[in-house]
């Protein structure tokens, strides 16, 4: 990639989107899960609300980071966005086209774009194959030049990720954790994709090992123009990949953010209670500070809590909550905005924010 | 200094394997001290679990191999039979481990399993341990505990399942608890319940604590000793304070730079530890973290001896002088901050 020797054929074309233009929309996504019960004829008794009515923007170039508990809806939001589920209702832009309802045939070549690097190292790659192949498929399946050409694009893959050409003829086997994540990187790069979505790709690494893969994911924006939608539990490392960071709860969009913005100033009181359970390096700062303990655990998104769903756990919550759902709306600075009823750090009440909601940019409000 | 309540002197565990000996636990000597909590802190592969698990003598694997000497309470584990040792397990020192759903049996109901426990250590009634049990379940936290005492583990979410295993673990009023990575598994707020829970039972029955982890923040929040362990050895140990403000080990400088701290400006890199840890088979000669080292110099292929440096109660196992040790330390910890300092 370095010197760019080899530019296969039919992935000459250069990117149709500008950087900071809109590359994904997504508007009232929703994915729901039928539960079906029944002996001979399954009927659908009730759904898994997964992801229920997100809407949000993608600029090229940017790192949008995802952060929320397990169960929130975060993975299901990425597999749906790569259409590897089906999207209940909703739009799905990506570079102005709605692939939202695109057969398995329209979507290959949409597929090419759209690469995702998975969480488990050990378990998204084929235990059978060599690291060549296993890097070379994605090319050959989209018959992406001749095996020489692939062969030499392997190659640049793997010293793009820090591997050597030796490791060409091994088995995943052969690696640690971090090694195979590298292999899971080449992987989705291979057929030079526009968006890459990183769902917890360095969960299951060592702390040491993590930041060397944290920091390759970087290196590899900057010198591919990729962008990012980064999937992760842990806070810290979400703060230091994003450019924006949208908090998810019980399949919604709670707050969203320029990333800095979200740290000073978290408006949404589960976004509060998050950070502050983020166990700080520092004894004396993790002594001294104020911890919100959040009771309970995330309800079932079967039968979500009505109004505002965080409103059994949450410490601010009012009547109103109970009943009304809060839309998402603008706080303060241009692009951050929540939903919630008793914002924190806000200078404007939600009531002046819903007048200027439509011109903010990023995420658009849900509340039609 | 009262004596220790817990002291592993030199312990060695080894595997026999097809492709050679595993030295996963090679020399390790620490102390715990009654109502205290001893951080342990490393990576996966370190030997921080298997230490932990020789203590409670949990290793079954007729191809391991143990040296050294544990004593607890004044008695060398290492020289227990498996009933004698069975007493101990539960009563005198309890144990919780990282996954609440494979270490808990999903076949029996979570009181069965807790009041099991209790009459195999004390000679109380059916109804008695069962009084016990719901009793250790309100504790825990978990509401509706007279009715969830007759529930079955997958009844319970992640965290409630952590719950249900330390109510097991100081149902007999252990002095010791060993809580192996016990939030690894679970969210951050969740985490955070189960720390405060930790907590409030250390308060409330004075017991120690051996806490292994590989999260720096957990051990910030929690330890007040630490040690931090690297490829079967401990190569720095110390009060809390002393790791976090004054650490002496590169690798403990590598493994505080590599978090992406929410408390710090975002630096433009994090300081990654290059490479990979040793295999356990071939381990370098001299310090094992030699090859990863930005510091190495030739003694370093001489190995390291964890000793006191400094004339405190702080180890550490590296060759720099303290005076070197000073100069390198923040650089390799935050380059960029030191970079914008004039």
């Amino acid at each position: 990639m370095t010197d760019g020797a080899v530019e296969l054929a039919v992935l000459e074309e250069g990117p149709e989107v500008a950087k900071g233009e809109v590359l994904l929309q997504a508007e009232h996504l929703k994915k729901y899960f039928p539960i079906k019960s029944g002996i001979l004829v399954q009927r659908e008794v009730a759904r898994v609300h997964a992801v229920d009515d997100v809407s949000f923007e993608l600029r090229a170039g940017e790192t949008l980071g995802l952060v929320g508990e397990s169960g929130c809806g975060k993975s299901t939001l990425a597999r749906c966005i790569t259409r590897l589920y089906d999207i209940t209702s909703g739009s799905l832009e990506f570079e102005g086209a709605d692939i939202s309802k695109y057969s398995r045939r329209q979507l290959r070549p949409v597929r090419r774009d759209l690469q995702m690097i998975f969480q488990d190292p050990y378990a998204s790659l084929n235990p059978r194959k060599r690291v060549g192949a296993i890097i070379s498929d994605p090319l050959r399946i989209h018959r992406a030049g001749s095996s020489d050409q692939i062969r030499r694009r392997v190659l640049e893959l793997l010293e793009v990720v820090g591997l050597s050409a030796e490791h060409i003829n091994r088995y995943p086997h052969e690696f640690s954790g971090g090694q195979r994540q590298r292999i899971g990187v080449a992987r989705a790069l291979a057929l030079k994709p526009k968006l890459v979505i990183a769902d917890e790709p360095v969960s299951a690494l060592d702390v040491s090992i993590r930041a060397q893969v944290i920091n390759l994911l970087d290196d590899l924006q900057d010198e591919l123009g990729l962008t990012y939608i980064f999937i992760a539990h842990d806070l810290g490392v979400v703060r230091h990949v994003s450019d924006r960071i949208a908090v998810m709860y019980l399949g919604k969009i709670v707050e969203v953010s320029p990333a800095e913005e979200l740290y000073q100033r978290p408006v949404h009181p589960y976004t509060e209670a998050l950070l502050s359970a983020v166990p700080v390096p520092d004894p004396d700062l993790s002594a001294s500070r104020q911890r919100i303990v959040l009771e309970g655990d995330v309800p079932s998104p079967i039968h979500p809590p009505s109004g505002c769903r965080f409103h059994p756990r949450c410490r601010y919550a009012t009547d109103i909550c109970k009943t009304e759902e809060p839309p998402l709306l603008r706080h303060g600075s241009l692009g951050h905005m929540a939903a919630c009823h008793h914002p924190l750090n806000s200078d404007t009440s939600p009531a002046d924010a819903s007048a200027t909601a439509a011109d903010a940019s990023g995420i658009r409000t849900t509340s039609a | 200094m009262a004596s220790p309540l817990l002291e592993i002197r030199d312990l060695k565990v080894s595997f026999r394997t097809e492709d050679g000996i595993v030295r996963a636990v090679d020399g390790v000597s620490c102390s715990l001290y009654e109502g205290e909590t001893l951080g342990i802190v490393g990576e996966s592969g370190s030997g921080k679990s298997v230490t932990m698990m020789s203590v409670m003598r949990l290793i079954t694997d007729p191809n391991a191999q143990f040296e050294g000497e544990v004593i607890y309470k004044g008695t060398n584990l290492m020289n227990l039979s498996q009933d004698q040792i069975r007493s101990i397990r539960g009563a005198g020192i309890g144990m919780i481990f990282q996954d609440p759903m494979t270490s808990l049996n999903p076949v029996y109901k979570v009181g069965w399993q807790i009041e099991e426990q209790i009459r195999e250590h004390e000679h109380v009634s059916r109804q008695a341990a069962r009084d016990r049990a719901v009793e250790l379940l309100t504790a825990v936290g978990i509401p509706n505990a007279r009715e969830r005492v007759d529930a079955y583990p997958h009844q319970f979410s992640g965290g409630m399942r952590q719950r249900v295993m330390i109510a097991m673990a100081v149902s007999c009023n252990p002095d010791v608890l060993i809580a192996d990575e016990p939030t690894t598994a679970l969210d951050v707020t969740i985490q955070a319940q189960i720390l405060a829970l930790i907590k409030k039972l250390r308060q409330d029955f004075g017991t120690a604590v051996v806490l292994i982890t590989h999260d720096m923040g957990v051990v910030a929040d929690m330890a007040d000793r630490i040690a931090v362990m690297y490829a079967g050895r401990i190569i720095e140990q110390g009060t809390q304070r002393d790791l976090f403000y004054d650490p002496q080990h590169p690798y403990t400088w590598g493994l505080l730079g590599s978090i992406a701290r929410l408390d710090r400006p975002r630096p433009r890199r994090l300081a990654a530890i290059p490479g990979l840890p040793p295999s356990l088979m071939r381990l370098p000669v001299g310090c094992a973290f030699g090859e990863r080292c930005a510091h190495r110099f030739e003694r370093c292929s001489e190995l390291p001896l964890l000793l006191d440096r400094s004339g405190t109660s702080h180890l550490d196992a590296c060759h720099l002088s303290p005076q070197q040790k000073k100069d390198l330390r923040d650089r390799t910890i935050h380059p960029e901050l030191v970079e914008e300092r004039p």
